[in-house]
């Protein structure tokens, strides 16, 4: 009896949150929103049960991967922070079973969406998985400073899989939908790794920060920011654009501009003083930016029900 | 009168199953509506009126 009682107390056995918190939750709705959107905005009217689902195999396809990213990434989640309370650091799910479960939900995720929607898409999120998991965990995350760069891609590929959904197919509007994702991540990222600099450099994951310094990273994320703005504009002259879009698209890119250039002329000390407010900042609003871009193409969609959106 | 002592785990494990018979049973009527959906919008539709028959002659 005794064995028994040690067997249960030592045993790691997890809770069903602890496999959804496997499929990293809060980055799924960031999936969900843009996937919808790049539905929803599509020209081709998708059947609202067969819309749903694809959602849904999405998001689960985007967990799948948030799974797999865990199982590789354990041994540096185990040092940084932020991470080290994930399920597979604080000992409630094994590696093996993170394995199993990320490999088993990318295949049912795949499948499902190839039929209920279109095998394009499918074979579209079958894609963003291997490009997650292989191409920036396994591959960039820890060989070069533009992990996050490349690494973005995955994260920018949800409002193409939504569109392809609907239209089976690719378009300007959804490229520049990916472009204004991949564009973002860098300067999103880069203010995050500001303020969090210790993390990233014990876990010897190599941030920009760390390999070319902080006033290097400064200037990187005033140059994206800049890169990143005819791309949020450009969405503007598409068909899923118009002058709620525009107007939208021009007051925030004028105020992201103005936080990258308040970084670029701070300098460590500067920063340190204030506890990085301004790089707090502009990591907060970089979420608001990217946020309500997509509203606005929500917006002009709407409209357009009432012959009131695009040009 | 149970045969054997409840323990935390047993909840635990309890919480997960049920968790998971949920999810299977969403996934099976997801899958149900998905195949009446697709079944249904393939269901062929009568020609209208004053349509000309389709038929071998007519290729």
């Amino acid at each position: 009896m005794t064995d028994t009682t040690s067997v249960f107390e030592n045993s790691p056995e997890a809770e069903f949150g602890d496999y959804v918190a496997l499929l990293k939750p809060r980055v799924m709705s960031l999936v969900v929103f843009t996937a919808l959107t790049g539905l929803l905005v599509a020209p081709v009217s998708v059947h609202p049960l067969v819309g749903f689902a694809a959602i849904l195999f999405i998001a689960l396809g985007g967990g799948a991967s948030g799974a797999l990213n865990m199982w590789w990434d354990a041994d540096i989640d185990r040092i940084m922070r932020r991470t080290r309370n994930r399920p597979i650091p604080a000992g409630k799910v094994s590696e093996g079973e993170a394995l199993g479960f990320g490999l088993a939900l990318s295949g049912i995720s795949v499948v499902m969406l190839g039929l209920a929607a279109n095998w394009f898409a499918g074979a579209f999120l079958a894609f963003t998985i291997f490009f997650y998991v292989v191409v920036y965990t396994m591959w960039l995350k820890r060989s070069t400073p533009q992990n996050i760069v490349i690494g973005g891609a995955a994260g920018a590929f949800p409002p193409m899989i939504g569109w392809a959904v609907a239209t089976g197919g690719i378009s300007v509007e959804s490229v520049l939908m990916f472009m204004l994702i991949f564009m973002w991540t860098p300067p999103h990222f880069w203010a995050l790794a500001l303020f969090m600099k210790s993390d990233y450099a014990e876990a010897d994951v190599p941030m920009l920060t760390v390999t070319h310094g902080r006033k290097a990273t400064r200037t990187h994320i005033l140059v994206y920011t800049l890169l990143l703005a005819p791309f949020a504009l450009a969405l503007a002259a598409t068909s899923i654009g118009g002058p709620v879009y525009l107007a939208a698209s021009l007051v925030l890119n004028a105020m992201f501009i103005a936080g990258a250039l308040r970084i670029r002329r701070r300098d460590e000390a500067a920063a340190e003083a204030d506890g990085y407010r301004v790089e707090k900042r502009f990591f907060g609003f970089s979420l608001s930016y990217l946020f309500l871009h997509f509203v606005a193409l929500l917006a002009e969609a709407g409209l357009a029900q009432f012959g009131w959106g695009g040009w | 009168m149970a045969f054997q002592e409840e323990h935390e785990l047993h909840k635990r494990r309890f919480g997960r199953n049920l968790g998971l018979g949920i999810v299977l049973a969403l996934f099976v009527a997801l899958v149900f509506g998905l195949t009446i959906v697709k079944v249904g919008g393939e269901r062929p539709q009568p020609a209208p009126a004053g349509a000309p028959a389709a038929t071998e002659a007519g290729k």
